[in-house]
């Protein structure tokens, strides 16, 4: 009996795995109708906060509208041009309206949330809810 | 979603330099427009996340280069989560034609879009070279 083969059923339960892993460790779920890939957002941890940073760049700051509720977070917007008329050589940048929610494992305070936009990118600090916060218990 | 079009995240292409660099990092094309009104030609470049400082635009045997360098301390000690796109500098360069005046070559950046202006020559006359 060779047992040296890998196991097909093996390689495609465990990309079954991976693929309910990444579905389902809570980062953007489709949980408001405003879907949509557009802007390209980073994720990072900063001690106990949680930092996202989210290029935007050719938008303006009154053309971008962040909503925050509990543990969701809706940046939308408009990316528009004011070319002049002429003649285009080349087009690769790309205009329009955007919508997407992004949805975090943790409860926001939403009143401690600070939105930086600079040179394009915008920096959304997001602070993890008091009662999500891990507390010390004394022991007596 | 009903009939509205959203925007689609497009994927930074990274630059193929011949020289190998030093130290890990990216270097990405910058995505560009350019049009031609009757006096300039516009070259709009998207460096997301570079400051004016840190951007160099220079004229070189006609060749327009420009280059955009990223603060990459900002993200250090960040832990990252999750992740949707990577950040590096920016570089690319243009071949510029003759009918441009290389001298009067203007920049702005905002919100992270570097806008360069380029006048063309008053008169792009043809010179007459007399044999001696």
């Amino acid at each position: 009996m060779i047992n040296s083969f890998a196991d097909p059923l093996d390689v495609l339960l465990s990309l079954q795995r991976a693929l309910d892993a990444q579905t389902g460790s809570g980062w953007l779920q489709n949980q408001t109708a405003s879907q949509g890939p557009f802007p390209p957002i980073n994720v990072f941890q900063k001690g106990d906060d949680v930092l996202a940073i989210i290029e935007l760049p050719g938008v303006e700051k009154s053309d971008l509208q962040i909503q925050a509720k509990e543990n969701t977070i809706r940046i939308s917007g408009k990316k528009t041009t004011n070319y002049p008329e002429g003649s285009v050589h080349r087009r690769e940048r790309v205009f329009g309206e955007f919508d997407r929610t992004l949805s975090l494992p943790i409860q926001l305070d939403p009143d401690r949330i600070r939105a930086e936009f600079r040179d394009g990118v915008l920096a959304l600090m997001l602070p993890r809810a008091e009662s999500e916060k891990p507390r010390t218990i004394k022991i007596t | 979603m009903i009939g509205r079009q959203h925007l689609q995240v497009q994927r930074k292409r990274e630059h193929e330099t011949r020289e190998e660099t030093t130290i890990p990092t990216r270097v990405f094309v910058p995505t560009a427009d350019i049009y031609e009104t009757k006096d300039v030609l516009a070259v709009i470049l998207e460096m997301p996340g570079v400051e004016k400082d840190q951007i160099t635009v220079r004229v070189e045997d006609g060749l327009l280069y420009v280059e955009g360098r990223l603060d990459l301390t900002k993200y250090q000690g960040l832990q990252p989560l999750y992740i949707e796109y990577n950040i590096g500098h920016y570089s690319r360069s243009f071949q510029l034609s003759s009918k441009i005046d290389q001298t009067k070559i203007a920049a702005a950046l905002n919100d992270g879009v570097l806008s360069l202006t380029l006048p063309k020559v008053e008169d792009a006359k043809p010179r007459v070279i007399t044999i001696s």
